[in-house]
C-alpha cells in the first residue's frame, strides 16, 4: 500500500515536472494526426485516381477496341486453310480411269511467313535441287500475290527431298512440304485428244474462283478436261485451324470438306480406244471412229499422231511445243472432229439415196460406165480407166462406178443431193460434246451464190456427186452417216458423255428420219456387196470371222488435180510426194445383218481407200465386235463405287 | 534510442481477445483474391490442379496461418524488432549479390530448400517497419529539418542500391516510392518532394546511361511496343490482344485462347491478371480491381483507427506497397507502364510474393488489434 502510495506520489510529481512536455507531446500527437489524416487522404486519392484510369484503360481495352483485340486474337489463333477440291475422275464405260489424280510433293513458300525469301530459298537450295531461275520465279510472283498464298518452287520431290526438308524444318521457316493431286492419264496418247489435258491457267481461263488461289491449280484446257472443267472442279473446302504462338497447329475449329469434282463416265472403251490408236499408228496420220448405230454411243475415237497428256500437266518444254506445233501430221489436231475431208466414194451413198428418194434413179436403172463421162466440153474420168461396163445400183455402189452417179445426180440436181446430205448428218455439225468439231461442207446452188456469186455448173453437181469438188465431211459426220444409212433410218447423232456422277447426259431414242426403208435396203444391199461381192472394191478386207463380216465403202479422195499426164502415165500414188496422195477414207458397219457398230477411217494420204483405210476398219469393226461393248449395259463408273468413295473407304 | 527501453513487453490482451478482435473481414477478402488466383491457375494448366494451383492453395493456407500469427505478436515486439529485422534484410541482400542463384536473368533468389527467398522483397517490409520506427514521434520541428530526413533517406538508399545491382529496376523503384509515400505522411515538408522531383527529372538521362541493355530495352519497347513485335514488345502485344479480345463478358472460364495457346508469356506470374481478363471479361476485370481497392481502403482505415503513429506509419506503408504491386502489375498488362516483372499479390503463382504479401498484411493486422497499445514516446 505504502508502496503504491509512495509511488503514486513518485508519479504524479513525475507528471507535474512533465506538464509542460507532456502538453507538447500530445501536440505532436495532435499535430503528426492531422498531417498523417491530411497526406494519408491525398494518397488515398492519389490511389483512387490510379485505380480509376486502370479501369478505364481495361474498359478501353476491352470494349472499344475489344473488337480489333478479338480480330487479332483469331488471326494469332486462326489459320484458315484452303482445301483443293479433288479434281472429279474421267473413266470409260467399265469405269477404267483415263484421268485420274496422283500424289505430287511439292515445296512451297508462304511469303508471310518468311522475313527474307532470297535467303530462305538460298537455304533450301543447299539442300535439295532448285534452279536459280525457279528461285527468281517465286520472288516475282511474290510480289504479285496475296502474301499468305503459297508459292510453288518444286514439284515432284522425291522421299529423300521430303525428308530432308523436314529435317530441317526449323532453318526453313515459312518453307513447307505440299501434298498435291497432279492429273495423269493412264492411256497417255490413246485418249489425248478425247480427254484432254490440264494446265496451268491462264489470266483469261480465270473465273474468281477462290480455288484459283492455290498454289498448281489447273484448268482443263482441251477436251473434256475443259468441256466439263466446272463440273470436273468442284468447290474449295476450308480449314480453320487454332494455332499456338509457334505456329504449330493444335486442332482444326471447323473442316468444311472441300466438294470434290463430279466424276465423268464416258461411253468408250478404253482398251478398244487403245487398239484403234496402235491401228492407226501404222499410218503416218489417221483418224477412226466407232460407234453405236442405234445409240449414238461413240466406243473409240482416235487420231494419229498423237502426244502425251501428261507433259502438259506440269507445263510443256518450248522445244516439245514446236515440235508438236512443227509437225505437218498435226497431232495437236483432234482430226475425227476437226478434219474435213473430201468424202470420195464415201459420198455415193447420198448420192445412190438422193436418186432414190428424188425418182431420178430406181432399182432397175441400168448404167453404161466407158470409163469416162461427158459433159459439154468437159470429160469426167472414172476411177476404173477402162470403164465397168453395165452398171445397176448395187454394183455401182459395190464397185464403186463415178459414172453410175455422175448421171445419178445430173438427172436430180446438188440440192437434191444436199437435202439428203443433211438427212444424213453431212454440211451441218452435230453438236457433238466434244469442243472443236468442224462442220464440213455441202454445196448448194444458193451457197455459191452466197459463197462466190456464181451460178452453180452443172459439172460441180458431177464432181459433187463422187464426193469431191467443194464437199467436205469430218470422220465423225462421214460415220453418222453410215449409222443412219443402216440403222433403220434413225437420226442418230454420236456422243461420249454418258453420265456427269449419276445423271445420265445421253439419248439413246432418236427419231426417225423419215426414210424409204426400202431405198435403204438397196443402198445396204451395194454397201454389203463392196466387202463381200465378187468385184466388191473391199473384198481384200474381209472378216474372217463368222458372223462378224462388216459391210461399208470406199473412198480415194484427191488432194489435187489428177494431171492426164499422171493418168496417162498411171502414176502409182507411192511414187509421189506424200502431201499429195490421196485420202483413203472407209465407212463401215458390222456385222453384216443387223449391223451395231459404225466406224469411218480416214487414212490422210493413205493413197486409196480400199488398200490402206479399209484394212484398217477391217480391224477395227473386228475388234469392237469382239469386245462388243454394246453389250455391256451403260451405268456410270460402269457399275463400280466411284472413285471418291473408293479413296475414302 | 531508437532500439527503445528494454521494458518487458507485456501483452495488454488474452489470445482469446485478439483472436476475436482479429480482421477476419480481412482475411475474408483475402481468402476470395487468392481463390481468383487458384481459378485461373488451374485455367493456367488447362484445367489442371497441378502443377501450379495445388501448390499455390497448400502455400496461401499456411502463410496465411502465419500472417495470423504475426497478427497476434504485440505491436511493441515489431517496434522493437524493426531494426533487427531491416539488418537481416541487408545482410540477406549481400549473401544474394555474393552467391545468389541465378535465375530470369538476374540474381535475386536465396534457395533455403523449401522455398526460395527473394530478399528484396522482404527488404521492402523492412524498410516500412524501420521508417514508421523512424517517423514514429518525429516532431513537426523535427520533419522540417533536413538533416532529420537524412538518416531515413540513407536507410532506403542503401537497400536500394543493392537491390538495383542485382539487377532489379522495379523492386528499387517500389522502395524508393514506398519511402517517399512514408516522408510524405509522416510530414516532410513539400518542397523536398519539388525539388526531389526536378531532381530525378534531371537525373534521367544520368540513369539512362547506367542502365543494362534489357531495361533500357524494355523502356523502349514499352515507348513503341512495334519496335520488337516477335522479342521484348511481343509480351505487351500478346497480353493486349489477350486482354482486349476478352471483351465485356470475357471468353469464358478455361476458354482464353491466347493464354491456353501459349501467346501469353509467364501467364501463371506476372500476366496473370491477363488471363483472368480474358476469361472473365470486363466485368471480372473490375471485380479484381474493387477486390483489392476494397482491401486497400481497409488496409488504410486501419492506419487511421491506430493511435500510435508507429501502427499508422506502418499500417499505411504496407497498403501504399501492396497498391503498388497492384498498380504496376496491372498497369504493366495492359500496356501502361514497361513490363518489370512485378506479380499482382496473392493471385500470381509465387511464394515469395505470396510470402511478402501475407507478412505485410499481418503486421496490418498486428496494427489493428493493438491499435490502442502504448509504444514508448521517444
Amino acid at each position: 500500500m505504502i508502496e503504491i502510495g509512495k509511488s503514486k506520489r513518485k508519479r504524479l510529481w513525475k507528471r507535474k515536472g512533465l506538464e509542460k512536455s507532456r502538453k507538447s507531446t500530445a501536440n505532436q500527437e495532435n499535430f503528426r494526426l492531422q498531417m498523417f489524416s491530411r497526406r494519408a487522404f491525398v494518397v488515398g486519392l492519389g490511389q483512387g485516381a490510379i485505380f480509376s484510369i486502370l479501369g478505364a484503360r481495361l474498359a478501353w481495352l476491352q470494349v472499344a477496341q475489344g473488337e480489333k483485340y478479338l480480330n487479332l486474337s483469331e488471326n494469332n489463333r486462326v489459320n484458315v486453310l484452303m482445301i483443293a477440291p479433288d479434281r472429279g475422275q474421267i473413266v470409260d464405260r467399265y469405269g477404267v480411269p483415263l484421268a485420274i489424280n496422283i500424289r505430287d510433293y511439292r515445296a512451297v513458300i508462304i511469303p508471310e511467313k518468311v522475313d527474307d525469301m532470297q535467303m530462305a530459298l538460298t537455304h533450301l537450295q543447299s539442300l535439295i535441287d532448285v534452279k536459280d531461275s525457279d528461285i527468281k520465279k517465286v520472288i516475282t510472283q511474290a510480289k504479285k500475290t496475296a502474301r499468305f498464298v503459297p508459292i510453288e518452287i518444286r514439284r515432284n520431290l522425291s522421299w529423300e527431298e521430303v525428308s530432308k526438308i523436314e529435317v530441317n524444318r526449323p532453318h526453313l521457316a515459312g518453307i513447307y512440304v505440299d501434298v498435291a493431286n497432279v492429273r495423269y492419264y493412264p492411256f497417255l496418247d490413246a485418249t489425248a485428244h478425247m480427254v484432254g489435258y490440264v494446265g496451268t491457267p491462264s489470266q483469261k481461263d480465270l473465273t474468281g474462283n477462290p480455288v484459283e488461289l492455290l498454289p498448281g491449280f489447273k484448268v482443263g484446257k482441251t477436251g473434256f478436261e475443259k468441256a466439263y472443267d466446272e463440273t470436273l472442279q468442284g468447290g474449295p473446302g476450308q480449314r480453320e485451324v487454332e494455332v499456338n504462338a509457334t505456329g504449330r497447329e493444335v486442332r482444326d475449329l471447323t473442316v468444311n470438306k472441300a466438294k470434290s469434282g463430279s466424276d465423268l463416265t464416258l461411253s468408250i472403251d478404253a482398251e478398244l480406244q487403245s487398239f484403234v490408236q496402235e491401228r492407226l499408228a501404222k499410218h503416218r496420220s489417221a483418224s477412226a471412229i466407232v460407234m453405236d448405230v442405234h445409240t449414238g454411243a461413240v466406243y473409240a475415237m482416235a487420231s494419229h499422231p498423237s502426244f502425251d497428256p501428261n507433259s502438259f500437266v506440269n507445263g510443256i518444254s518450248h522445244q516439245a511445243w514446236n515440235e508438236l506445233l512443227g509437225n505437218i501430221a498435226h497431232p495437236l489436231n483432234n482430226k475425227p472432229i476437226d478434219g474435213q475431208y473430201p468424202p470420195g466414194s464415201t459420198f455415193k451413198m447420198v448420192t445412190a439415196l438422193a436418186g432414190l428418194q428424188s425418182g431420178a434413179i430406181t432399182t432397175g436403172t441400168l448404167v453404161k460406165c466407158p470409163g469416162h463421162f461427158t459433159l459439154g466440153r468437159d470429160r469426167f474420168h472414172c476411177w476404173k480407166r477402162w470403164g465397168h461396163g453395165t452398171m445397176n445400183l448395187t454394183n455401182a455402189l459395190a464397185e464403186s462406178c463415178d459414172v453410175y452417179f455422175y448421171k445419178t445426180a445430173l438427172e436430180m440436181g446438188i440440192d437434191k443431193i444436199a437435202e439428203t446430205a443433211k438427212q444424213l448428218g453431212l454440211g451441218d455439225k452435230l453438236g457433238f460434246d466434244i469442243q472443236g468439231e468442224r462442220s464440213g461442207l455441202m454445196p448448194t446452188e444458193k451457197w455459191k451464190r452466197a459463197r462466190l456469186g456464181e451460178k452453180w455448173q452443172p459439172g460441180e453437181t458431177v464432181v459433187a456427186s463422187i464426193g469431191q469438188g467443194a464437199v467436205q465431211a469430218t470422220p465423225l459426220q462421214l460415220v453418222t452417216m453410215v449409222a443412219r444409212l443402216v440403222n433403220g433410218g434413225r437420226a442418230v447423232k454420236p456422243w461420249v458423255t454418258g453420265y456427269v456422277d449419276n445423271l445420265p447426259q445421253y439419248n439413246e431414242k432418236w427419231p426417225s428420219i423419215g426414210l424409204d426403208d426400202y431405198h435403204l435396203k438397196l443402198i445396204k444391199r451395194g454397201m454389203d456387196r463392196v466387202i463381200v461381192g465378187d468385184q466388191g472394191t473391199a473384198r481384200g478386207s474381209r472378216i474372217p470371222e463368222e458372223g462378224m463380216q462388216m459391210g461399208g465403202k470406199t473412198g480415194t479422195a484427191q488432194v489435187r488435180r489428177i494431171s492426164k499426164q499422171e493418168r496417162d502415165d498411171e502414176v502409182k500414188q507411192e511414187d509421189i510426194d506424200w502431201q499429195h496422195r490421196h485420202h483413203a477414207l472407209f465407212v463401215g458397219y458390222a456385222p453384216l445383218d443387223n449391223p451395231r457398230y459404225a466406224c469411218s477411217v480416214v487414212v490422210e494420204h493413205g493413197g486409196s481407200g480400199s488398200s490402206a483405210a479399209a484394212p484398217v476398219a477391217r480391224d477395227i469393226l473386228w475388234e469392237a465386235q469382239k469386245r462388243d461393248p454394246a453389250s455391256n449395259a451403260f451405268k456410270p463408273n460402269g457399275g463400280l463405287p466411284r472413285s471418291h468413295e473408293r479413296d475414302r473407304s | 534510442m531508437i532500439l527503445g527501453n528494454k521494458s518487458v513487453i507485456q501483452d495488454d490482451q488474452s489470445i482469446m481477445f485478439k483472436l476475436l478482435h482479429m480482421n477476419w473481414f480481412l482475411v475474408i477478402l483475402l481468402t476470395i483474391l487468392a481463390s481468383v488466383g487458384f481459378l485461373s491457375l488451374y485455367s493456367a494448366a488447362n484445367g489442371s490442379l497441378s502443377p501450379w494451383a495445388s501448390r499455390q492453395m497448400v502455400r496461401f493456407f499456411v502463410l496465411l496461418g502465419g500472417a495470423l500469427v504475426i497478427a497476434l505478436i504485440d505491436i511493441r515486439w515489431w517496434y522493437r524488432l524493426a531494426l533487427p529485422c531491416y539488418f537481416i534484410g541487408l545482410l540477406m541482400l549481400f549473401v544474394v549479390e555474393m552467391m545468389g542463384h541465378v535465375g530470369m536473368g538476374a540474381q535475386r533468389w536465396i534457395n533455403l530448400g523449401v522455398i526460395q527467398i527473394q530478399p528484396s522483397e522482404l527488404m521492402k517490409i523492412a524498410v516500412i517497419m524501420v521508417l514508421a520506427k523512424y517517423f514514429h514521434v518525429a516532431t513537426s520541428q523535427e520533419m522540417s529539418r533536413l538533416s532529420f530526413l537524412v538518416p531515413p533517406a540513407i536507410l532506403v538508399l542503401l537497400p536500394v542500391a543493392l537491390v538495383m545491382t542485382q539487377p532489379d529496376l522495379g523492386t528499387s523503384l517500389m522502395i524508393v516510392m514506398c519511402a517517399i509515400v512514408m516522408f510524405f505522411i509522416a510530414g516532410a515538408s513539400i518542397w523536398i518532394f519539388v525539388v526531389g522531383g526536378a531532381g530525378v527529372l534531371a537525373m534521367i538521362p544520368v540513369a539512362w546511361m547506367f542502365l543494362h541493355d534489357y531495361q533500357k530495352g524494355r523502356v523502349l519497347t514499352f515507348l513503341n511496343p512495334e519496335r520488337d513485335p516477335f522479342g521484348a514488345g511481343y509480351h505487351i502485344t500478346q497480353s493486349k490482344i489477350a486482354i482486349g479480345s476478352g471483351g465485356i463478358s470475357g471468353k469464358g472460364f478455361m476458354n482464353g485462347s491466347q493464354s491456353h495457346l501459349n501467346f501469353l508469356p509467364e501467364k501463371q506470374t506476372d500476366f496473370i491478371f491477363t488471363l483472368w481478363v480474358e476469361e472473365w471479361g470486363l466485368w471480372g476485370g473490375l471485380c479484381l480491381m474493387a477486390l483489392n481497392a476494397i482491401i486497400i481502403l481497409y488496409g488504410i482505415w486501419i492506419a487511421f483507427r491506430c493511435r500510435h503513429g508507429f501502427g499508422r506509419l506502418l499500417a499505411f506503408g504496407l497498403t501504399t506497397n501492396y497498391s503498388l504491386y497492384v498498380f504496376i502489375n496491372i498497369a504493366m498488362v495492359m500496356g501502361l507502364i514497361p513490363v518489370v516483372g512485378v506479380p499482382l499479390p496473392l493471385v500470381s503463382y509465387g511464394g515469395t510474393a505470396m510470402m511478402s504479401a501475407l507478412i505485410g498484411f499481418g503486421l496490418m493486422m498486428s496494427c489493428s488489434i493493438h491499435k490502442d497499445s502504448k509504444l514508448p514516446r521517444m
